[in-house]
């Protein structure tokens, strides 16, 4: 049977019926009711809640039972899991699952305790410090944030890491029917394995050997084989754990990307602009990570234009830029600080976005644009007067080069140029023969004087120098 | 069909209550429904209201931010909320509470003596059930029996002497709307 439920309260239920038995936090608006429910319900059901003197104390309570295999989960709003980033980098580092809620409130600082989305990149890219990735959630109802919680759990076993729930303000106060009988003392997931890994005091054996928990490599070789191997992971996670919905895509011009809240906004917009004959559509991720890439790209077949609607100042927005890498124009609207955006305003984004990518029907909505295109249409005319001007001109040139006098005249001139050549060729020709045949005389008769000088030099020296044995030769 | 409501008034009066009240018996007779509070620094005697959604179909956003059902328990609400309301929609507002406030002539207006029957009942605390009964009948969210089974069922047991004033309260309410 469904029952009225807070979101806050249904993910507190939610946890218990999935096995969790732990929970340690410190109060913030606006998820108290988390708290609140726990420490009502887990000393029933056999379990500990306890309320630390700090968020970064909570965070560490978690690190101990998740390490020693307890399903445990701490929650706390915007500043809170701030402090939290320390602890949670420990816990990916040593491998422990554990789940952590944030019901996101408008930061920075201490900011304002109304919903807000503007913790995306902090959840998504890892607050703390490190190579590392967590699965992030982000229900859309309360009934998913029911189910949402309860996956969570397996999820953050099935990888040794932890993993969170986004949700914001609105999510944790507002309440939905949600049926908890469906969801009662849900099973772990069938794929699970033992913790044998677990700190729990256990006699080591072959099988479970001593457990160590720990996320200190001083060997800078053995940790980057140890972030290599949280890789294949992190990647294995983005393979098997990727969600997202589809609502009116088949045919959508405009799509729109929204998670959570603001899903919720643009789904009463879409509706609205969908009765005006604008073709919008949307893709809600509910991973946030590992981001649904693939399935926005199946959307470039009919999309002109992305509209990312965020309670930020635009944060989601990287990760649909990078996934259409270009291809489409993606536009943003957001309102932050604890500020909802309104379906009116929405709606009304989405109508001017519609307009922006509508085909050119010649209307014109400014005296600017009646202006322009007044002045287009005269330089149109005007190029059109020229264009046929040169049409003409370029028949001519035809016409007088196709004549058959041009062409007689042109074989005319041929002849007399052919002629002309051959004539000055042989002149030339004979001309270069002479003139070979004359330089070849002069160097012969430069020769022969070069021999007549040098004999008579020889015979000059002959006579003025006699012999150095002074005849000796002749005897 | 989606109807929407937005009810206000001091918190104390039992506001959050009558969306409550709503959202579950319309919840009961397997409608969407959503209620989403204000929330924050909220005291007795200080600014409440809830929003809820009650539709065929399920509830795309659950703030109401232009109410075509305003419900006024207090004068402050009124003056607040008036003005965003469409043109044709329905007010019902607290008349033991609220007067010199001009009311518009583009909308339905109900006044109902929440406090003023709820005395004559005997119990001053009853005035929410007062203009539950209105709402549910001058608005046809739900059904007059989900609304006394959601009644019951809130009461329980334990405080089942008090159904009969509570409904007694809801029916005044209603005769009225």
């Amino acid at each position: 049977m469904k029952q009225l439920m807070k979101g806050n309260e249904a993910i507190a239920e939610a946890a218990i019926q999935a096995g969790c038995r732990f929970f340690f936090g410190y109060p913030i608006t606006p998820q108290n009711q988390i708290p609140e429910y726990m420490s009502k319900r887990l000393p029933q059901v056999g379990g500990c809640f306890l309320q630390a003197e700090s968020e970064i104390a909570a965070i560490n309570m978690v690190y101990g039972a998740g390490g020693a295999g307890a399903r445990v989960m701490t929650s706390s709003s915007s500043p809170g899991i701030s402090l939290k980033q320390e602890g949670i980098s420990y816990i990916v580092g040593a491998e422990v699952p554990c789940v952590i809620v944030n019901m996101v409130r408008g930061g920075p600082g201490l900011g304002s305790i109304q919903p807000a989305q503007s913790d995306y990149y902090q959840a998504t890219r890892g607050g703390g410090h490190g190579d590392y990735r967590m699965c992030v959630l982000a229900p859309g109802s309360v009934q998913e944030a029911v189910d949402l919680t309860q996956d969570a759990f397996d999820i953050a076993d099935r990888y040794r890491n932890p993993v969170l729930v986004l949700g914001d303000g609105l999510i944790g106060q507002m309440m939905e029917p949600v049926d908890m009988d469906k969801v009662a003392d849900r099973a772990p997931a069938a794929d699970l394995k033992e913790k044998n890994w677990a700190a729990n005091g256990h006699i080591p054996t072959e099988d479970s050997p001593r457990a160590i928990i720990n996320s200190l490599y001083i060997d800078p070789q053995v940790l980057e084989n140890h972030c290599k191997r949280l890789q294949a992971k992190y990647d294995l996670i983005a393979a098997n754990e990727c969600r997202w919905q589809e609502e009116m895509l088949s045919d959508a011009e405009i799509v729109i990307v929204a998670y959570g809240t603001t899903s919720r906004i643009a789904r009463s917009a879409m509706r609205k602009c969908r009765e005006k004959g604008i073709k919008v559509g949307m893709l809600r991720p509910i991973t946030l990570w590992p981001f649904p890439d693939a399935a926005l790209r199946k959307t470039l077949s009919t999309a002109k234009a992305y509209l990312v609607l965020e309670m930020s100042m635009g944060q989601m927005v990287d990760d649909v830029r990078l996934a259409i890498n270009g291809e489409r124009p993606v536009h943003f609207y957001g309102r932050t600080g604890g500020m909802v955006p309104t379906v009116a305003e929405t709606a009304a984004q989405i109508e001017q976005l519609a307009q922006s990518i509508a085909p050119d029907d010649g209307t014109c909505r400014t005296e600017f644009e009646k202006t322009v295109r007044g002045a287009a249409e005269k330089i149109d005319a005007a190029a059109e007067v020229v264009g046929k001007k040169l049409d003409e001109a370029g028949k001519k040139i035809t016409e007088t080069f196709n004549s058959p006098e041009l062409h007689k005249k042109a074989q005319d001139v041929g002849k007399q140029a052919s002629d002309f050549a051959v004539r000055t060729a042989d002149t030339v020709a004979k001309g270069v023969t002479e003139l070979f045949g004359a330089i070849g005389k002069a160097v012969e008769s430069v020769q022969k004087d070069l021999k007549d000088i040098e004999q008579q030099q020889k015979a000059e020296s002959d006579e003025s120098e006699p012999p150095k044995d002074g005849g000796k030769e002749g005897e | 069909m989606e109807k929407q409501l937005l009810i206000a008034g001091f918190g104390g009066q039992g506001v959050l209550l009558i969306g409550q009240m709503i959202a579950k018996a319309a919840m009961h007779e397997g409608r969407e429904v959503s209620w989403m509070p204000s929330y924050g620094p909220e005291m007795r005697g200080g600014e409440a209201n809830c929003a809820v959604v009650v539709s065929d179909e399920p509830i795309g956003s659950p703030l109401v931010s232009e109410p075509p059902v305003l419900v006024a328990m207090n004068k402050p609400s009124l003056v607040k909320f008036m003005p965003r309301m469409p043109a044709g929609g329905t007010l019902l507002y607290n008349s033991s509470l609220i007067e010199g406030v001009p009311l518009r002539e583009d909308i339905t207006v109900i006044a109902v003596p929440c406090n003023k029957i709820a005395e004559k009942l005997g119990n001053d605390r009853v005035a929410n059930m007062v203009m539950l009964g209105a709402v549910q009948k001058a608005t046809g969210v739900c059904t007059v029996e989900a609304m006394r089974d959601t009644l019951v069922d809130w009461l329980g047991a334990k405080k089942a002497s008090l159904i009969e004033i509570n409904e007694a309260a809801m029916v005044e309410g209603a005769a009225l709307a």
